[in-house]
């Protein structure tokens, strides 16, 4: 259960950012813009090799005391970034793998949306609903 | 505010009411004159209407807003039910009726309401206020012109209730049917269509008297004249009823119910006509929707492509945001195009937005595409098809894929391939036993005359080498017996050449794994084959190596190949002066046959050897050491280097195997040596491929083999058709088999010693060869 969820476009702006509701969700839209420092690092590291042979799931992009921040990026360089508690030890990495490949899949029925213009904000239904799935059930 | 939660006739009923009491269109505030209005007509003591009033917090707040408004009509209902007013009880008080409001004329509008909420199916709970929904009559898609999106699309559902409630009712006739059933005040659908959402008041009271009228009107409404606000996406005006609102019993109330109180109510001009459910799509809808799909798109049964499909929902002059929604509930299958199907559902959906209906959040069964395409390309009769529309979606429900139908089509021909694809895997059937194996061996025996000699003898070998594990046919206790297996087999095969019909049999049996499931006839046949078809396997994988590439040859037993090699290699020696008679002869013939295709060279050694060593009748399949065995017996007599002398041990060691089998088979042979080599020769037989070439070679042999065979007790050529004499065969079979089994293992000890010599040998090689390079 992630507690922010967001995806970012090749530009680096966000397309779609959410957040459990209970929280303070300026600190997790701060967490993830640092993150994509992290992430683009990761991406220049695996650069050298073929954009083939890099992975999409880019694993644990740091930890924090509280927070663990995962991140995923597709081959057209739009990302991913799951934010999960670190006390929901249950989690595990194949998991988020999961969950990220959930999230593959429903931006990917979002981009085959012909009304949708690519670098919009994402505002389809069904995508919130995917998400608000895999956030944390807080009351 | 609490939350409140609304059933789904509740709420369309309060959005209806809101509707009615938005006059100024605000869709947020409803007036408080009519509010009062409203709450006067609900016959409850002033003193509650203020409590009411203050409950929900309109006395605060000065106005109506529409969860205000909701709430005081919640607790209306509270009130006339007799409960205490209490905020709580807003939620608490489970199956509330409707809060009645009764106009003048009519008890029977309370008792309408009552029933009307009872009813909660038919979300004719749509209290007539709103203008008849959209879907009837005109529904106007496109035309933005027309307001009175929510008021139609409203007051269609009311229509709908009436089949519902009664049934008796035809669609056409639901207005009045519907203004009879206690549809609550929908009364006002009836006048709207002509007076629009004024007095949405009088509709209440009228709902009875109305409702003549109303059907007259209705009725007049009903069929759907194509009427100007249909659908107008710059298209001819389609037929009338876009939106068939069926306040459906089943489906989706909740997705209509949050009609927009877009009060804009004039689309009185909507007729519904038949509402069983708000999504479901009337004939002549769905006509115009097939029309409009093939203006875009020929081919019913073809796609429409994203961008088509989007520049033409986008002339309905929605919202992208909505389209995309629209998009996303219809294109069912995700693949960024539209089948007829799924065309039509967005459509339909469009219309609905268009009158003022709230999108729902996932697609409506109604308008779930059917799996079977064609099927329903064909439909154009809607009503069954609708029905099918919620058959459908279960189908549909677990596959996205437009193709449904292929895919369903694709099923039988899975199965088929699959069956294809059972082909059976060369089963290295180690036959059994030697019974089989010694039929084999006898038949072909019989089978054979001038090959006999030659046949038996690659039978055994190869049977010998391949098989320790075919104990029983490979036991020829005497050259007789492996004369008849291998005649025997030979009149299996029915060709003219013993051994290359047995190898052919051995073949098909072995090699081709696609024709295991059809092993050749004759029932010892297989199993000959199987044994043989070990050795076959062998060879032919060696074979295969070489050049032959035959489809599960190589998976068949490939345990079978390594055997020849290691009884031959023991064999060898001991035998050597044994086989010498023999081996003589067979080493005149290539003794260095390739090492791993000992086959081939066995061939000839077989041969030679099954002229020596008839006798063996070795039901093992091993063809391998059959031929190994002629080989090594070969090379053993050569002596050469230790590369071929290992080939030659194995060969020898097979014609060892077959010598000591056909020793205790054939006690009287003191050819013992020779036992051996026939069984490497049976199981040269084996393999086909190899004895056919051999077959000239094997007729070379036959004299030597005709020799063994004669040494040999002969076997009754019959044994093959005499039960009896299989048997007996049989048990010789397993005798020789016994023996076999020993001399095998002495065979290896004696390969394990060859081998190390080769070593030593190989290293000496090596450590001359620099020397030769230098």
């Amino acid at each position: 259960m992630a507690v922010c969820i967001a995806v970012i476009a090749k530009e680096n702006y966000p397309l779609y950012i959410r957040s459990a509701p209970t929280e303070n969700e300026l600190k997790f839209h701060y967490m993830v813009h640092t993150s994509l420092d992290v992430v683009d690092e990761k991406i220049s590291a695996m650069g050298k090799a073929l954009v083939d042979q890099r992975e999409l799931y880019l694993g644990l992009l740091y930890p924090t005391e509280d927070y663990k921040v995962y991140g995923y990026v597709t081959n057209s360089k739009v990302k991913f970034v799951m934010v999960v508690d670190s006390s929901n030890t249950a989690l595990r990495d194949n998991e988020i793998r999961s969950m990220f490949r959930k999230l593959h899949n429903s931006y990917t029925d979002v981009m085959c949306n012909p009304f949708y213009n690519p670098g919009d904000r994402i505002q389809s239904r069904a995508f919130d609903n995917m998400v608000m799935s895999m956030m944390v059930q807080v009351c | 505010m609490e939350g409140l939660t609304l059933s789904d006739a509740e709420q369309k009923y309060y959005s209806d009411l809101f509707s009615y009491c938005d006059i100024e269109s605000t869709k947020k505030v409803v007036v408080n004159g009519r509010v009062l209005e409203l709450f006067r007509a609900a016959q409850l003591p002033n003193d509650v209407v203020r409590q009411i009033m203050e409950l929900c917090g309109a006395t605060r707040l000065g106005y109506f807003g529409r969860s205000q408004f909701y709430i005081a009509l919640k607790l209306v209902a509270v009130a006339q039910s007799g409960f205490p007013l209490r905020v709580e009880s807003i939620n608490t008080v489970k199956d509330l009726p409707l809060p009645r409001f009764v106009a003048s004329k009519n008890e029977q509008e309370s008792r309408h309401a009552a029933s009307y909420s009872s009813d909660s199916e038919n979300q004719g709970s749509y209290s007539g206020v709103i203008p008849p929904p959209p879907g009837r009559g005109q529904v106007k898609k496109g035309s933005i012109s027309h307001d009175t999106v929510q008021p139609r699309t409203t007051a269609d559902p009311q229509e709908p209730a009436s089949p519902v409630v009664s049934p008796q009712q035809s669609p056409p006739t639901s207005p009045h049917s519907w203004r009879k059933h206690n549809r609550h005040p929908s009364g006002g659908n009836s006048e709207r269509p002509l007076a629009g959402p004024g007095p949405f008041w009088s509709p209440f009271g009228e709902a009875q008297s109305g409702s003549s009228a109303g059907d007259a009107v209705w009725s007049g409404h009903s069929p759907p004249p194509p009427q100007e606000n249909w659908v107008s996406f710059a298209d001819t005006p389609p037929t009338s009823t876009l939106l068939t609102m069926h306040p459906a019993s089943v489906q989706d109330q909740t997705t209509v119910r949050t009609v927009a109180s877009a009060t804009t109510a004039n689309e009185i001009r909507r007729q519904s006509s038949s509402y069983d459910d708000p999504w479901k799509i009337t004939d002549e809808q769905r006509q115009y929707y097939v029309n409009q799909f093939k203006t875009i798109q020929p081919d019913l049964n073809g796609f429409i492509p994203g961008s088509a499909a989007k520049e033409f929902f986008t002339k309905s002059k929605l919202p992208i945001l909505e389209l995309s929604h629209i998009w996303e509930l219809s294109d069912f299958d995700k693949d960024g195009a539209l089948t007829l199907d799924e065309f039509c559902a967005a459509f339909h959906l469009v219309v609905a937005r268009k009158n003022g209906y709230d999108l729902p959040e996932k697609l409506p069964e109604s308008l779930m595409p059917k799996l079977i395409d064609l099927e329903d390309s064909a439909d154009v009769g809607d009503q069954p098809g609708e029905v099918g529309y919620s058959g459908s979606p279960a189908e549909a429900t677990p596959s996205k894929s437009p193709s449904m139908p292929s895919l369903n089509q694709t099923w039988p021909e899975l199965n088929q391939s699959s069956e294809d694809t059972a082909i059976v895997h060369p089963v290295p059937i180690r036959m059994t036993p030697s019974k089989i194996h010694m039929q084999e061996m006898e038949l072909k025996r019989t089978g054979s005359d001038h090959t006999n000699p030659t046949s038996p003898i690659l039978v055994k070998p190869s049977d010998l080498s391949e098989e320790n594990k075919i104990n029983s046919s490979v036991k020829f206790a005497s050259g007789n017996t492996v004369a008849d297996g291998y005649s025997s087999s030979d009149s299996f095969t029915s060709d003219p050449e013993q051994i290359g019909s047995n190898v052919t049999r051995q073949r098909s049996h072995s090699g081709t794994s696609p024709d295991n499931t059809a092993p050749p006839p004759p029932p010892p046949r297989p199993q000959p084959s199987h044994s043989r078809s070990s050795s076959l396997d062998m060879n032919r994988t060696f074979a295969v190596t070489t050049g032959q590439q035959q489809a599960g040859v190589v998976a068949h037993p490939p345990a079978v190949p390594p055997r020849p090699q290691p009884s031959q290699a023991p064999g060898p020696a001991p035998h050597r002066p044994v086989d010498a008679d023999g081996l003589i002869t067979h080493t005149s013939t290539s003794p260095q046959q390739i090492p791993e295709q000992p086959n081939f060279a066995d061939f000839s050694q077989f041969e030679v050897f099954a002229a020596s060593n008839v006798n063996e009748e070795q039901g093992d399949e091993a063809e391998k050491h059959a031929e190994v065995l002629p080989v090594s017996f070969q090379e053993v007599e050569k002596a050469s280097d230790p590369a071929s002398s290992l080939r030659v041990a194995k060969t020898d060691s097979k014609i060892e195997e077959k010598t000591a089998t056909s020793a205790p088979a054939n006690v009287s042979k003191g050819t013992t040596p020779l036992a051996p080599p026939p069984k490497p020769v049976r199981r040269r037989l084996k393999s086909e491929d190899e004895l056919r070439p051999e077959v000239d070679e094997h007729t070379q042999k036959t004299g030597v083999l005709a020799a063994v065979l004669a040494s040999q007790p002969s076997i009754p050529r019959s044994i093959g058709k005499d039960k009896k004499a299989i048997q007996a065969s049989i048990r010789r079979n397993k005798e020789t088999n016994t023996v076999l089994a020993r001399l095998n293992s002495e065979l290896q000890q004696q390969l394990k010693d060859v081998l190390e010599e080769r070593i030593s040998l190989e290293v000496q090689l090596e450590q001359l060869r620099p020397f030769s390079h230098l």
